[in-house]
């Protein structure tokens, strides 16, 4: 429809979207420039590599492999809190790393829960610390995502497939093979690459469960080139080889998923006929539902000890962070807003691609480029918090942008005629009409930005100076002067900071599917 | 006069031709089968449609080139013509004033144009607290505020009832015999074309024809209206 009148204006939003390019691709370009001064790749940077691949691939493999007996039981079974434990498995895409790692570590540590009862029968207790660490924490994260993008597939299989797989007579087995592995065979290929692609950029999980020569994500190597060696040429390579790994495997997961999206209508239990043992299905759904239970009831039973031992140190992080997360919140509507309307007038695919350009780029590998490129104008530790804020906006982008566009199109498509006929001005229509009319998916947007801002530890750890911690960054150092007390009460601020942010932006907790 | 000067509107794969005029303060009726053009050429005369060759003309002065709400005409969709956020008088008031506050004469005229159409007293509701005859109303409000010469409408009333579509039809054509306002109906119900229209355009096998006595044309109807009537 070449030619016709928008009731809104793109330029705003093209501006947004040339401003993010500019940001993105600038500090990359830094990256890319000064890492060729270096001396090339060492045996433990080839290490990082082995390690970020390794464990990327046991992390995706074991939550699809453990989210599929997941989803198949949630698809087929109705039980009271069903609908709560769905909902609930969009939770830890807003929690806070530090709080679920300090969670893991109550439940499956050295001193955590299970050791414990192992000690009681005179076993050794486990350790965490290491690949299977690192791995368990991403499968915690992971699992979750990869139970809903699974649970919806099952969920569009059309109830008549079933009813008339049951007319044929085909038993558990044959309908598996007839009408479910189709499904699985086209949809696992996505899940795995997308949480592939989530794992490799991991750096909070690597950073506090790994470590030491055998167990660093090349993120780690990125910040221990920083901290310890202050080597930018060697952040710089690293940063290139991130780069080059997430582009590949983003590129990967987009054309794997093909615009399945995180989808919506996940409250539907379809009717089946193969009936099966229930026993089977309780037992996946009460693992997967313990699995992400008991670290969150850890974090809040020891937390509750904690929260009379926090330094006030904790309690000027926590302010640090509120502001961090409210200025990160303010940019990203800024961006996000014009950007989603710009989209919406049809004619500006390109400012949704420069949106999502921020998942190729990993948090680390920004916040190097911009060391790099503020360190000849001003001291970078200076402006650790305004740079937070800003990467954190960025990364919440394409989030933002998924939740935003379809509601932006909606209006545009619904209201925009009108508004044309009525001579109505493309500024009152984006105030007067689109931001009221937007407003769940704004406060939606808004309540997740401000939680991932909240709970993110990765680029802080960058430019922080001892003096200065948001409160993830501060959970992080009192575990590492083996506070733990103090850790845990600190954790469990965190965890009803991120969520009251959350709830009170989004009003009510409603936890939208598109997570 | 409203004139469509050898117009030619493309829709994917078909098109439609035009070339005719409706006089000042007539009301013009436009019947024919579903998928013919009637809502594409009611488009394009408000705007929402660019014309692939010829020029539409209001009293001599081009519109064709105009932005849609620069045309002087008001047009009712067959749905969503309120902002459902917006009250009954915010509603209204956006046809005097797009962009802005309106003054106290202003306000006062909004309030006439509410009792016009019955609804005096509810302007502080938002449109789903009312009755779909209603809505309409609230709608008809803002077109009178308007005070645009040319009125389009497309099927707004299809979803009401046939006595409350029968009722808005009888305020839409008092209102514009009041005004003088030259009216621009589709239909695709002959008794609303008989009920309020003395002329009907009858689309058909890709051409809009030009203007006929309504109550001819439906006593005797050619071939292509004869297959769609029934």
């Amino acid at each position: 429809m070449a030619g016709r009148a928008q009731p809104v204006s793109p330029w705003p939003g093209a501006g947004a979207a040339a401003l993010v390019a500019a940001l993105i691709l600038g500090t990359l370009a830094a990256v890319a420039l000064r890492a060729e001064t270096s001396a090339g790749f060492g045996p433990a940077d080839w290490a990082a590599l082995r390690f970020t691949l390794v464990q990327a691939v046991l992390s995706a493999v074991f939550s699809v492999a453990l989210a599929i007996p997941v989803a198949r039981a949630l698809a087929r079974r109705r039980f009271p809190g069903r609908r709560a434990l769905i909902a609930l498995l969009g939770a830890p895409f807003i929690l806070p790393v530090i709080v679920a790692i300090l969670g893991l570590l109550q439940v499956f540590g050295r001193a955590g829960w299970i050791s414990e009862v192992l000690g009681l029968f005179g076993l050794s207790p486990l350790r965490i610390y290491g690949l299977h660490g690192v791995v368990l924490a991403h499968v915690f994260f992971n699992l979750p995502l990869a139970t809903r993008l699974i649970l919806q597939a099952w969920q569009e299989i059309p109830a008549e497939r079933f009813r008339l797989a049951a007319q044929l007579g085909c038993n558990g087995t044959a309908m598996f093979r007839l009408i479910e592995l189709p499904m699985l065979r086209r949809i696992l290929p996505g899940v795995l690459a997308v949480i592939f692609a989530i794992c490799l950029t991991s750096f909070a999980v690597a950073l506090t469960l790994g470590g030491g020569p055998r167990a660093t994500t090349i993120e780690l190597a990125i910040y221990q080139a920083f901290t310890y060696d202050f080597d930018l040429g060697r952040a710089a390579l690293l940063s290139a080889l991130q780069l080059a790994l997430t582009v590949v495997a983003a590129l990967a997961a987009l054309r794997f998923s093909q615009g399945d999206g995180f989808g919506a209508g996940l409250d539907r239990a379809i009717r089946r006929w193969d009936g099966g043992s229930p026993l089977f299905d309780v037992f996946w759904i009460g693992t997967a539902a313990a699995f992400l239970l008991l670290p969150l009831a850890a974090v809040v039973i020891s937390g509750l000890v904690g929260l009379f031992e926090m330094p006030a140190l904790v309690f000027r992080a926590a302010l640090i962070s509120v502001l961090v997360a409210a200025a990160s919140t303010a940019v990203l509507l800024l961006l996000a807003l014009p950007m989603a309307t710009a989209v919406a007038t049809g004619r500006y695919g390109i400012v949704e691609l420069c949106g999502i350009l921020g998942l190729a780029a990993s948090p680390l590998v920004i916040g190097t480029g911009l060391f790099i490129l503020i360190r000849p104008v001003a001291n970078p530790t200076t402006l650790a918090l305004p740079v937070t804020a800003l990467v954190n906006a960025v990364m919440a982008l394409p989030f933002a942008l998924r939740i935003l566009v379809p509601a932006a199109q909606d209006v545009v498509t619904r209201h925009g005629r009108l508004a044309l006929s009525l001579d109505m001005d493309k500024k009152t229509f984006f105030t007067r009409v689109l931001l009221p009319r937007m407003q769940p998916q704004i406060r939606f947007a808004a309540g997740l930005s401000a939680a991932l801002s909240m709970g993110d530890l990765g680029v802080i750890a960058l430019f922080a100076d001892p003096h200065i911690a948001t409160l993830p960054l501060q959970i992080y150092r009192l575990m590492g002067a083996y506070q733990m007390q103090a850790a845990a009460g600190a954790a469990l601020l965190l965890l009803l900071l991120s969520m009251g942010a959350f709830w009170l932006l989004d009003r009510g907790g409603r936890l939208h599917a598109e997570t | 006069m409203l004139k469509l000067d050898g117009c030619l509107i493309e829709n994917g794969s078909f098109s439609l031709q035009a070339d005719f005029t409706v006089e000042t303060g007539s009301s013009v009726a436009i019947i024919g089968p579903s998928g013919a053009g009637k809502s594409t050429l009611l488009e394009s005369i408000a705007g929402f449609r660019d014309l692939k060759r010829g020029q539409i003309l209001w009293n001599r002065g081009r519109i064709s080139d105009l932005s849609p709400g620069q045309r002087p005409l008001a047009i009712l969709f067959q749905d969503g013509n309120l902002f459902p956020h917006l009250t009954v008088e915010q509603n209204v008031a956006l046809g005097l004033r797009p962009n802005g506050r309106l003054s106290g004469d202003e306000q006062a005229e909004v309030q006439n144009a509410l009792t016009r159409v019955s609804l005096f007293g509810l302007g502080g509701r938002k449109p789903a607290e009312l009755s779909g005859g209603q809505q309409s109303r609230i709608a008809l409000a803002r077109v009178l505020v308007q005070r645009r010469k040319l009125l389009l409408l497309d099927e707004p009333f299809a979803a009401l009832g046939p006595a409350l579509k029968a009722e808005m039809l009888d305020l839409v054509a008092g209102l514009v015999a009041e005004t003088g306002t030259t009216l621009f109906m589709v239909s695709h119900d002959p008794q609303d074309a008989r009920r309020i229209t003395s002329h009907t355009v009858l689309v058909a096998d890709e051409r809009a024809h030009p203007p006929a006595s309504t109550k001819a044309l439906l006593d005797n109807p050619p071939p292509s209206l004869r297959d769609y009537l029934g």
